[in-house]
């Protein structure tokens, strides 16, 4: 991996791109959009989703999807006129002179074939040297990369290894040719935020030793700011500024970009007005899959949740994926019964299947689910779908429920001539909109809220949180937020309650939380978050320090040990890896953690491990 | 209510619109056969066999000097008529089923995919074959046994679509709600099956006809007096050697509404524009 | 070398999964013996009563269905024909009055090579025709194939076997019409005489097959790895041969085992109208005489080749593919 000395510069100047419609009438994705990039430098395109960034990306290597003609003064990628090639000498740029890393490694991997014959593919079709030359490239990056046994993971296929892993594997199959314009497209957003801090950190610096020039495309201000030199904001396929990244991020002159930057900070809500009374107690939940035996499931997901929520209240509920977030808000519905413990409405204990529920218990939790393409059906119209509950739960039927309905549309604020139309014909933003109004239809005590904005653009998304705290206030309704982006639950929440693996490893006040007392996993997730400033990333290098080498010893033990023990950085090896960690309760915070409150209290970085 | 029918029509390509013409072309002669057959559907109209085609007889006449086209068209409304009804109690009883074992899932869910595994595991005609042996051929019976036999093959594509649909949240949210199985089999799941299963409902006719006057054709089928087109092949099939009319005509027959019927499946097909 | 070494192993991770599905497809022909019995011996009224007809009384009846072991329950019968069937004696032929399992033996190696014959040919055109429609997609080729292989799936086999016969045999004289296969003919004349039946089974077989072809390669030109390989460069012809045929290697046989297990249908036509002796168009005889210990043998027979068919399409779908293979 040398120093490129050959790193293009890009200029493209009025650039269009046009698909074709069924009807053969032809409608423009992106339009006259010009930058330039000297060599070497990291040029974002920022932008939600149908903004234009993924085709004006592929343009660059003379490519567009579903059969869209590219038109342009100029695309000049250092000494190539892209726009003046032809297929066959396209063919012959792609993957040698110009590189791209998709967002989705797991579908971009051809899922027969070995990893090793796909990421030097680029190198043998394009004859540059030899198979055996290639390999031992291949293997010089993948140690580059910090993947795990670089010599032999060619050999397995793309499902045998970690989506972090084929993620980084695919930047090696980019830069495997030494292009000398590498684009990068939303790299890192299917990743789960600790990994993306790693990936995001190894592509830097392999895009900075290579020297190439880059473009990365995301929808995440923050991450952009860790890698671009330059930053381009589109909206509906046109430019909407164009500057240094120090200039958008601070001073940002277009409003546009100013709402990007705000929806991406959201401001912290007042504490929640709370009654006396609780509402939702949650004790001792075990839940999972499979059979139960002994109150303990084949497939175990959820172990030992304790929380309780008052009139009012919000939990935040917190974790990566596979964390047994949404099982914890399927089990409190009913969908999934839980092994063990209970759940109570207002004292009373309401059974764990959904089934033995009464209609009234039903009507008082209401779960929002995450997708509301999937979760309207969309043979029916948007009345149709909030009449429903109305008439289930309340009796509500004919002109009143007409009203009822017309009502519960202008809460969530959209006209009521909408009541016609079916779920496919509504934006992704109105969509959750209704998927709200229908929980609101059955006027809850309880709403569940599993990653109701996760599907949604940034901006979109903060007017859905906003919609969701105003009403949830105004109608004091008891509110469990379930969601993977820490910085909202962050600014949304009253309690955040961190899973790790199914096990609660911190429940915590608002105030305690943003305190210095917290597990290490909570300080993981926290510190992994990107934030706006452009050295974060490098001042996070520097605090971080790697997991010790601690294995659980093995032999048969009634309490599990701590599930964060093979990642956990201050672990202390032969207490963690014997002992399962005690659970300790101070003002407003509960940890499962072997280190005391003060010792976890210490100030990032903790120098040493600390001995209990 | 016709308007985003037509709408439909004028959507379809050239392909679609042919398929269209001709099924609805061959649903009109089933259900007009009195009234434009030119002759009686047992009259022997000519003294000699295997005529050609004339301006009185316009397909000849068949082995015994009967009418070819009177016959195709009385034919055509045994083989229209039974096969929509096979169709439609197969995609009724297939639909009904795979949505009770996509809901209840679990043991009942397992129970009816091995019973459907093992009857679809019976080639359709060895399967239909078998139950003529042991039944007997008469028109009830062969309705059954059509229906009967493509039952497991709407089964297997309703329940994908009915499993792919449980999955969805919309109906755990109704499943949350409270909504009995009932409602949410008709209310939340059917509507969103309709389309897949009208094209389905459209090959399961075309796999009855080519079944049944297969049947009819190696004389296991439709019985004398009566005739669908599939017999009426057989019955000539002594004029096969001097390529007559009406041999061809009711197979020709047979073809124009199983490939129209195919044409406008697949024109309406979801997908089908790429 | 460690490549070598961890490629081996996953294969004989393999057999368990293939051992597997081998024990499912038996159950399944277990549970099919079970529907052909039930349909053809138990449910059809009273094989005694129908025998001696109305005028009969009931003790003679009764002394007939003891003869014949009907009164017996019908779990005792069936378990007496299931050890007859499995031992290779399925008894004896009610109309021939000969061994059903002699019968049987003079006629299966006929059909088998019919549907060999036709099955060799059909993979190879219908690959030839799916793949490069698919390749081509929304060119005029393709739509061209599409248009054709939709009607030809939808004709009976009864069309296309009498107009070929119009055709070569009764206008152009080049072909029989009747396909005589005897020990003594010289090979052009069974070439000849197989050639229409073959033809007749093979069209309808080889649109079938062509479609599912397409529709399997064409899925996996759908595919984000596809777009990736053209982004890096990959020559068309080459994203083909090494990146879509694996991994529609898997829906391709399948959709050729299922293709062929209608031949199976088909030949009963076709074995009829050319009178050629094999084991579809005794079955038939067998319907039309009511010869149960024949039919139900004829029966199993078919079965147990859709049955072994899908066996082998699963066997070798996990074969090609990397991800069951681990």
């Amino acid at each position: 991996m040398s120093p490129a000395a050959k790193a293009a510069s890009v200029d493209v100047r009025g650039l269009s791109v046009h698909a074709v419609r069924a009807d053969g009438s032809s409608k423009a994705i992106v339009e006259d959009i010009s930058f330039s990039l000297p060599p070497g430098e990291v040029l974002a395109l920022i932008g939600e989703s149908g903004s234009g960034k993924t085709t004006i990306a592929l343009a660059m290597m003379g490519f567009s999807r579903f059969g869209g003609t590219i038109s342009a003064e100029e695309i000049r990628v250092g000494d190539m006129r892209i726009d003046q090639m032809d297929e066959h000498a396209l063919t012959g740029v792609r993957g040698h002179r110009i590189a791209y890393i998709a967002q989705s490694a797991a579908a971009a991997f051809n899922p027969s074939r070995p990893i090793m014959a796909q990421v030097i593919e680029p190198l043998l079709v394009h004859g540059q040297c030899s198979r055996k030359a290639a390999e031992a490239k291949a293997i010089t990056l993948f140690r580059a990369l910090a993947l795990p046994e670089p010599e032999t993971i060619g050999s397995r296929y793309p499902h045998q290894v970690s989506g972090g892993q084929l993620q980084r594997l695919m930047a090696a199959m980019a830069l495997i040719s030494d292009p000398e314009l590498v684009i990068l497209d939303e790299p890192t957003t299917a990743l789960d935020v600790t990994t993306q801090v790693e990936v995001l950190r190894t592509f830097k610096s392999v895009i900075a030793q290579s020297g190439a020039t880059a473009i990365y495309v995301s929808h995440d201000l923050a991450v952009v700011a860790q890698v671009a030199d330059r930053i381009v904001v589109l909206k509906d396929g046109r430019m909407c500024e164009d500057g240094r990244a120090g200039q958008i991020l601070e001073a940002p002159a277009n409003g546009y970009t100013r709402a990007l930057l705000s929806a991406a900070r959201p401001a912290a809500r007042p504490a929640s007005q709370t009654a006396a009374e609780n509402v939702l107690t949650v004790s001792g939940i075990h839940a999972g899959y499979g059979r139960v035996t002994d109150g303990v499931p084949a497939i175990p997901v959820l172990t030992n949740i304790d929380f309780t929520l008052k009139r009012g209240a919000t939990l935040g509920v917190i974790g990566e994926s596979g964390s047994g977030k949404s099982t914890l808000a399927r089990v409190i519905a009913g969908l999934l019964p839980a092994a063990r413990g209970e759940v109570r409405l207002e004292g009373e204990r309401i059974a764990p299947r959904m089934e033995d529920r009464s209609r009234e218990q039903l009507r008082r939790i209401q779960l929002v689910f995450q997708n509301a393409d999937t979760a309207l059906n969309p043979a029916q119209t948007v009345g149709q779908i909030l009449a429903r509950p109305l008439a289930f739960y309340h009796g509500i039927k004919g002109a009143q429920a007409h009203a009822r309905v017309a009502e519960l549309l202008d809460m969530i604020r959209l006209p009521a001539s909408i009541m016609d139309r079916r779920s496919n014909e509504l934006s992704g933003g109105q969509k959750q909109r209704v998927n709200l109004a229908r929980a609101f239809a059955a006027q809850p005590d309880v709403l569940l809220c599993d990653e109701v904005t996760s599907a949604l653009d940034t901006v979109v998304g903060a007017a859905i949180l906003d919609l969701i705290d105003e009403l949830r206030r105004e109608l004091g309704i008891t509110t469990v937020f379930i969601s993977h982006d820490i910085t909202t639950v962050r600014a949304f929440c009253d309690q955040m309650l961190v899973l790790y693996a199914g096990t609660p490893v911190e429940l915590s006040t608002r105030e305690t939380f943003a305190g210095a007392v917290r597990h290490p996993y909570t300080r993981l997730l926290v510190d992994s978050v990107p934030e706006m400033d452009p050295e974060w990333l490098a001042q996070r290098a520097a605090a971080e320090r790697p997991a010790l080498a601690v294995s659980p010893s093995s032999g048969p033990r009634s309490q599990p040990l701590c599930r964060f023990l093979a990642r956990c950085p201050v672990a202390v090896a032969g207490t963690c890896d014997v002992l399962p960690p005690p659970v300790q309760e101070t003002a407003g915070q509960r940890l499962m953690c072997h280190h005391t409150t003060a010792q976890l209290a210490a100030p990032a970085p903790l120098s040493e491990p600390v001995a209990p | 209510m016709m308007k985003p029918i037509f709408r439909t029509v004028r959507a379809l390509p050239l392909s679609g619109r042919i398929g269209l013409g001709l099924v609805l072309f061959w649903i009109a002669i089933a259900a007009l056969a009195p009234l434009i057959a030119p002759y009686g559907v047992g009259t022997f109209v000519d003294e000699e066999v295997f005529s050609p085609a004339s301006a009185r007889l316009w397909l000849g006449s068949d082995y015994l000097g009967r009418d070819v086209l009177t016959r195709i068209i009385w034919g055509s409304r045994n083989t229209v008529f039974l096969a929509l009804g096979a169709a439609l109690m197969a995609v009724a009883i297939g639909t009904s089923v795979a949505m009770l074992a996509a809901i209840r899932g679990g043991w009942t869910d397992q129970i009816l995919c091995r019973a459907m595994d093992t009857l679809i595991s019976i080639p359709s005609k060895i399967f239909a074959l078998v139950m003529v042996a042991a039944f007997g051929s008469s028109m009830t019976l062969l309705l059954a046994i059509a229906a009967f036999t493509y039952t497991p093959g709407n089964f297997r594509i309703s329940r994908a679509l009915a499993m792919n649909l449980v999955a969805l949240d919309f109906v755990q949210v109704a499943r949350a709600r409270g909504e009995r199985s009932f409602h949410i089999a008709l209310r939340e799941m059917l509507p969103n099956m309709i389309h897949p299963l009208l094209a389905d409902l459209g090959l399961r006719f075309v796999f009855v006809v080519l079944l049944l006057s297969g049947l009819s054709f190696l004389g296991l089928g439709v019985q004398p007096p009566h005739a669908d087109l599939g017999s009426l092949v057989r019955e000539n099939i002594s004029g096969l050697s001097s390529g007559a009319l009406a041999i061809v005509a009711p197979a020709v027959a047979i073809a124009t509404l199983t490939v129209g019927a195919n044409l406008l499946i697949d024109a309406i097909k979801p997908g089908a524009k790429t | 070398m460690a490549a070598a070494v961890s490629r081996r192993s996953p294969l004989a991770s393999l057999l368990p999964l293939i051992a597997k599905r081998a024990a499912s497809a038996v159950l399944t022909l277990f549970l099919v013996s079970m529907v052909v019995f039930a349909i053809s011996a138990l449910l059809p009224g009273d094989a005694a009563q129908e025998s001696l007809g109305q005028s009969a009384t009931p003790e003679q009846i009764a002394a007939l269905r003891h003869e014949m072991g009907l009164d017996r329950p019908g779990y005792v019968r069936y378990a007496e024909w299931l050890t007859d069937m499995l031992s290779g004696d399925p008894g004896q032929s009610y109309v021939a009055n000969q061994p059903v399992a002699d019968i049987i033996s003079q006629r299966l190696p006929n059909t088998l090579m019919l549907a060999s014959v036709t099955a060799v040919l059909s993979v190879f055109a219908a690959l030839a025709i799916g793949i490069s429609s698919a390749i081509n997609r929304g060119s005029r080729l393709d739509r061209a194939l599409n248009i054709v292989t939709l009607s030809l799936v939808a004709i009976p086999e009864f069309l296309v076997a009498t107009l070929g016969v119009l055709v070569f045999s009764v206008k152009l004289l080049l072909l029989p019409s009747i396909a005589l296969v005897s020990e003594d003919a010289t090979w052009s004349e069974t070439l000849r005489s197989m050639a229409l039946p073959v033809f007749s089974l093979g069209c309808i077989v080889v649109a079938q097959m062509a479609r599912m072809i397409r529709a399997a390669v064409a899925d996996q030109l759908d595919r984000s790895y596809v777009e990736m390989a053209r982004l890096k460069g990959v020559p068309f012809s080459c994203i083909i041969t090494f990146h879509v045929m694996p991994n529609a290697l898997g829906p391709i046989i399948n959709a050729v085992a299922l293709s062929l297990s209608y031949l199976m249908g088909g030949a009963l036509i076709v074995e009829t109208i050319f009178n050629f002796p094999g084991l579809a168009s005794l079955m038939v005889n067998a319907v039309t005489s009511r010869d149960i210990p024949l039919l139900q043998s004829c029966a199993m027979i078919f079965c147990a080749t859709y049955l072994v068919l899908m066996l082998v399409a699963d066997v070798v779908a996990i074969l090609a593919n990397p991800r069951l293979r681990a």
